[in-house]
């Protein structure tokens, strides 16, 4: 009985990536864009959830790694002059030690204080890139980042989205199902009994927020890839706020929910504020109405159901 | 195997715990006893690091254990159950089991390898022990209060420590629950050989499963002495029955 539920929820996983694949072949332009956005705003929605559903790690400022990850692939592209490639992985490995740096700081507090610190080194760090013209091009950010031939078209960019997002969440996945994260979310359910039964809460915590710092740099530098630019609003604190709020509303403790409230959160971005310019209204409606009806999110609901169905037959 | 002395803790000017002094033997039953509030969860706060002591020492076989944190003090084969039940909520009886071990073996730092592949067996063989097999599969927090209160002691198993400390196996547990849990200790005792450090409210199991005793009131030790020491001592009859003079029970 357990197996089949597992197998039918592998069964759409396979089937929801072949239609991700196909999508470039009867979407229109401004349509796969779209995708890519949300399929990389997911991602880094899922590594911040690595941290806040995973480790109870109230890691409010995510969207610092995002952005960080996305100057360090960009900067580097334009300024080092070296094999273009190479960005991609120094993005993401600077928002990692990032992560491991602020998480050193915050690591000792706990729950809100720790958000509370975060939150301002994280502004911290952005007003640094905002102000520091010479470098990071201030508040109007860096536009037009060449690419290497291969994913400078809107397909190739697209598929080149899918593939690394793909390959992230399965990594981050594994580490979830691995023992590292075991002992995470028993650090999220008891910090103390994981403290008595040998776990070096503090470490594992770490390790934890510079594995989730990696990811974001690397949904970060995907955005580089999609978009062409970087500007500091990528790491405004609003955008952390939507970070936590994809993770309630598509379920915090069900892997594939903050991808799915990614794109809610997208899809409601850029249809919604089309039509009116209180966007964020009907965002704050749908999260309270989430909060009351939904406290597990859209997919922490679905999966209530299933699990009920599956004891009845 | 536990050495403590003149143990003292205080918060805030209260002293919780006052130049509190314990010693176990190897393979011993020690229950630690004392009117609520008498400092009893704190001393075993104070030995396994989650508060660190303002004075005083704590020895484990030999070795200067004071002040470590908790995670070391684990190490070095000290586990422990929590009065006030406190279990992985979110995680199956399984997998709160089968963390320990994990942690246990340093495994925690493996990223990559799947867990539910990993120490089954002695996780599964533990939980028949304690006789939480049935329900290996359900999440803690739907367990009943007994069950969780077993769980407890098999989470602390999992470390396969040499010295135990259980605070309050038993406490808010039905009769048959209760009688349950002391043939646990028992068998605990008696196949693993472990040596036992707990604390009790109810009078009948303490003197039924400990060879010795200490009595803790306003955070200092009266007495440790045997249980015909301890019924007769005429401060811990001041101390539970305001001074009457026929013996405890």
């Amino acid at each position: 009985m357990k197996k089949s539920l597992l197998g039918s929820k592998l069964l759409w996983v396979i089937a929801g990536v072949i239609v991700l694949f196909l999508f470039p072949l009867f979407l229109e332009r401004f349509y796969v864009y779209l995708a890519a956005i949300i399929l990389l705003t997911g991602l880094c929605a899922t590594s911040l959830n690595f941290v806040l559903g995973y480790g109870g790690v109230f890691q409010f400022h995510h969207a610092v790694f995002y952005g960080v990850g996305a100057y360090g692939t960009a900067l580097m592209i334009l300024k080092s002059g070296l094999n273009p490639w190479l960005g991609f992985i120094v993005g993401p490995l600077v928002a990692a030690i990032l992560g491991l740096i602020i998480g050193l700081i915050c690591v000792r507090l706990s729950k809100l204080y720790f958000g509370m610190l975060q939150i301002s080194l994280g502004s911290l760090v952005w007003a640094i890139v905002y102000r520091w013209y010479s470098f990071t091009g201030g508040d109007d950010g860096i536009h037009g980042v060449p690419l290497p031939d291969i994913i400078s078209s809107p397909n190739g960019a697209y598929y080149f989205t899918l593939i690394i997002t793909g390959i992230s969440m399965l990594i981050l996945y594994r580490m979830i199902k691995s023992p590292f994260g075991s002992a995470l979310q028993g650090i999220r359910d008891n910090p103390v009994r994981s403290e008595m039964i040998g776990v070096n809460v503090r470490f594992q915590q770490l390790l934890a927020l510079t594995i989730a710092g990696f990811f974001g740099g690397v949904a970060g530098s995907l955005f580089v890839v999609v978009d062409n630019t970087v500007f500091p609003d990528m790491m405004f604190w609003t955008l952390s706020m939507e970070l936590v709020i994809m993770c309630l509303l598509g379920g915090w403790f069900s892997y594939l929910g903050p991808m799915m409230g990614a794109a809610v959160i997208v899809l409601l971005r850029t249809y919604v504020s089309g039509i009116t310019v209180y966007w964020a209204l009907v965002l704050g409606v749908i999260m309270m109405l989430v909060i009351f009806f939904l406290p597990n999110g859209v997919l922490g609901y679905v999966d209530e159901i299933m699990r009920k169905k599956a004891r009845n037959t | 195997m536990l050495e403590v002395t003149s143990l003292s803790k205080s918060f805030d000017g209260f002293k919780a715990v006052n130049g509190a002094g314990l010693s176990v033997k190897e393979g011993e039953v020690v229950a630690v006893i004392g009117p609520n509030g008498a400092g009893k969860t704190t001393l075993f706060n104070l030995i396994t690091g989650v508060i660190k002591p303002d004075a005083g020492k704590v020895l484990f076989k030999g070795q200067d254990i004071t002040g470590l944190h908790p995670y070391q003090v684990c190490r070095k084969g000290i586990s422990r159950s929590f009065q006030v039940v406190n279990v992985f909520q979110r995680r199956t009886v399984f997998e709160n089991v089968q963390v320990s071990i994990l942690s246990r073996e340093k495994k925690t730092w493996n990223l990559f390898t799947p867990a539910s592949k990993m120490a089954i067996e002695e996780t599964d063989r533990i939980l028949q022990n304690v006789g939480l097999i049935d329900v290996r599969d359900k999440t803690s927090a739907a367990l009943s209060h007994g069950e969780r209160k077993v769980l407890e002691i098999a989470i602390a198993l999992g470390g396969n420590p040499e010295f135990l400390i259980l605070d309050e196996p038993t406490a808010g547990m039905s009769p048959e629950e209760t009688t349950r849990c002391i043939g646990l200790i028992k068998e605990l005792r008696e196949k693993l050989g472990l040596t036992i450090l707990f604390c009790e409210h109810d009078m009948e199991i303490v003197f039924s499963i400990s060879d010795r005793i200490m009595v803790m009131v306003r955070g200092s030790t009266i007495i440790q002495g045997t249980c015909e020491d301890v019924r007769c001592c005429q401060e811990v009859q001041d101390a539970y029955l305001g001074g009457s003079d026929t013996c405890l029970m």
